[in-house]
């Protein structure tokens, strides 16, 4: 009797193990600047924020060993491949977070696809990743420069705002930027009045906002980021842009670009971002737990390393597997559903689809505290925030 | 409409008038190098660091002790300043016996600790500075509209770079620089406490470097990369007056900014690229620099 019952207790054990289980080690590694202009979007908060997915999916608990590793590719696109093939090669990496600056990005795309491993892209921003450049293993979870073009122009547009000046930083980034925001304006039956370029970075704007006060032009749109887009607002302001009655539009803002210029400076601005800490009480618990840790409110981007982290593990626990072909597969089968993004999915293209939120910055009597900055203009759904599927040029898609 | 170069003389003053500007902080910033060089021997590295700590001050002065703008346009470059004598005092003194790479690798060294730290800091992304009540607001001046803070920039840094050229140029303290420039040894032989004299010039120029910083802080982002981005242009502006002339660093600290101004209207993708293709020619043309005496 006793023989039998320690029979028993081995084998429900040992169902136990084999279902629950799952016994995967993983390695991940966040790729991303830790010193430079995208650091406080992304850097540390981005590891911090992989860390929080690992503790909240009790990844130990159901088997899965996740070793989370970082490095600072300083937005140069060499030394990101450099690290991204040592990672690959040499130190078993099996996906890549984050990524921001699109060359950047786009670069480590190209190497994931080659080793066959996962590319989780948070921070980049070129809607190339997943167009002409998209891979069958990269998801871009965040956000896209189609995304932020279309959100920000097209509420813009139909509010009235029917003639643009563009100030655009000079490469790749910007001069994509200004030409999705282009076709939405010409879309909606408006027109360009005017557009600048100007070098990357920028320190003085004075000379661009002069140009565009004097075009006519009902709005001021900045199709630059980081510094740049500081720079231009701050001045905008100086100059009086928003009292002479035009307004202004930042096309990639981030929450803690508008923290660092402040309320009285940036206020009325319209911008589209896919997260902000103060959506909704999870999103609010959620941000209150990073800033324990991080002493600042999460971005967008950091939000993106978390949630697209928790739906990775959730495919390995199900496949109890890494193998990235399969995983890439389940990833994309399986809905995706989290705390920060709600329900959505990925598309064939790797595209992360769910929706965005159209924001206008806070006036300063309206804001209860330092981290009080946007006020909900609309919320674009899903199935309108992405490019659709069949109009990004993506190989995979027949 | 009387268009003159292609587009109407108003938006064209208004170019000018902002280049003006720019160029207030090319001549303050330039000038510090300027005094330095000249007297020390010393390519000042550093400086863009120094004008971001005056700027970084400036912030922390009103955050945590609530000491107002016109305050810390005093108080932030005497704090720098004084922060910049100790360096002088424990490092910078050390080399001056040496070749001039090492001064430059030094302070270059000590430019990139200083951002660093402030980085660690104060993050990356910068700090809210608004322009004090008093200067809010503008002035409509028919061709643009003149924001009054900017024409304030400009009043500012043409009083101290003027005063300063003045002190150098025209009293006796001014004399026993410039003297001590030429044969430290025999100014140290009628008495004066040459060290002494050198350090407090290199304190000053910092703290020239700290009061732009303040200047800048209500129209810039206030980030620990704001030097770096500046002081390359600066260094092209010191290189094009002439290094260590006084006068130089001023009228073409200005003339760059007017120059530049009127890039970013005809032709704003090379407007950051005209001050170094000025240099290149300028270096063929007159080696020693447009005020510079060749030695």
């Amino acid at each position: 009797m006793k023989k039998i019952g320690f029979l028993v207790a081995s084998l429900v054990a040992s169902l136990f193990a084999s279902t629950a289980f799952a016994d995967v080690a993983v390695k991940l590694g966040v790729l991303n600047d830790r010193s430079g202009v995208y650091s406080d979007l992304a850097g540390e908060g981005s590891v911090v924020a992989a860390q929080m997915a690992v503790e909240d999916y009790k990844a130990a608990d159901k088997g899965i060993t996740v070793e989370i590793i970082s490095a600072d590719h300083q937005n140069k696109p060499d030394i990101a491949s450099n690290i991204a093939r040592q990672w690959y090669d040499q130190d078993g990496v099996d996906a890549i977070l984050d990524v921001p600056t699109s060359s950047a990005a786009l670069a480590v795309a190209e190497i994931t696809r080659e080793k066959n491993k996962i590319f989780l892209n948070s921070g980049g921003g070129t809607s190339d990743l997943t167009g002409k450049a998209c891979s069958p293993n990269t998801v871009h979870w965040t956000y896209d420069s189609w995304q932020l073009a279309h959100g920000t122009a097209s509420a813009v547009v139909a509010n009235g705002g029917k003639k643009w000046f563009f100030v655009t930083a000079d490469y790749a980034f910007g001069q994509a930027m200004e030409r999705d925001a282009t076709e939405v304006v010409k879309e909606g039956g408006g027109e360009v009045v005017g557009s600048i370029r100007h070098p990357f970075p920028g320190t003085d704007f004075s000379s661009y906002l002069l140009q565009a006060q004097s075009s006519g032009a009902q709005v001021v749109a900045f199709a630059n980021a980081g510094g740049d887009t500081i720079n231009s607002v701050k001045q905008a302001s100086e100059f009086g842009l928003a009292q002479s009655g035009q307004q202004l539009a930042g096309l990639l803002v981030f929450a803690n670009d508008v923290h660092s210029l402040g309320l009285q400076t940036a206020q009325g601005l319209m911008l589209t971002e896919s997260f902000y800490w103060d959506l909704n009480d999870q999103t609010r618990e959620w941000s209150a737990r990073f800033e324990e840790k991080m002493n600042k409110k999460p971005s967008m981007v950091q939000a993106g390393v978390y949630a697209s982290v928790l739906h990775y593990l959730k495919a390995v626990e199900a496949l109890g597997d890494k193998d990235a072909t399969k995983v890439m597969a389940k990833m994309k089968e399986t809905p995706t559903d989290d705390i920060l993004f709600g329900k959505g999915m990925i598309r064939a293209d790797g595209r992360k689809i769910h929706q965005s939120y159209l924001f206008q910055v806070k006036k300063p009597e309206e804001s209860k505290g330092e981290w009080d900055l946007y006020n909900l203009v609309s919320t674009i759904p899903a199935e309108q925030s992405f490019r659709p599927l069949d109009k990004g040029g993506c190989s995979l898609i027949k | 409409m009387i268009e003159l170069l292609g587009i109407p003389p108003q938006a064209l003053f208004g170019q000018l008038l902002l280049g003006l500007i720019n160029g207030a902080f090319y001549a303050i910033l330039s000038l510090g190098l300027a005094i330095i060089f000249g007297l020390l021997n010393i390519i000042n590295f550093a400086h863009g660091a120094q004008y971001m700590l005056g700027a970084l001050a400036s912030w922390v002065l009103l955050n945590y002790f609530g000491v107002n703008y016109w305050w810390a346009l005093l108080l932030a470059p005497i704090g720098v300043g004084i922060l910049g004598v100790i360096l002088e005092r424990l490092l910078i003194s050390r080399l001056y016996h040496l070749d001039h790479l090492y001064g430059l690798l030094l302070t270059f060294g000590l430019a990139l600790i200083i951002q660093g730290l402030a980085r660690n800091q104060y993050g990356i992304s910068g700090l809210p500075y608004t322009i004090p009540s008093q200067l809010a607001g503008g002035q409509n001046l028919g061709f643009m509209f003149l924001p009054n803070y900017r024409g304030w920039v400009v009043v500012a840094s043409l009083a101290v770079c003027l005063t300063t050229w003045f002190v150098i140029e025209k009293t006796r303290l001014g004399a026993y620089l410039r003297a001590a420039t030429e044969n430290p040894t025999l100014v140290g032989a009628f008495g004066i406490n040459v060290p002494r004299m050198i350090t407090l010039t290199y304190g000053f120029g910092v703290a020239l470097a700290a009061f732009a910083g303040v200047l800048a802080a209500p129209i810039y982002s206030v980030n620990p990369n704001m030097g770096a981005d500046l002081i390359i242009v600066v260094f092209a502006v010191v290189v094009i007056g002439g290094m260590g002339s006084i006068l130089g660093s001023i009228v073409t600290g200005f003339g760059l900014g007017i120059i530049e101004g009127l890039m970013r209207v005809f032709y704003p993708e090379a407007s950051s690229v005209v001050i170094f293709v000025i240099m290149a020619i300028v270096l063929l043309v007159k080696p020693a620099g447009l005020f510079g005496r060749t030695a």
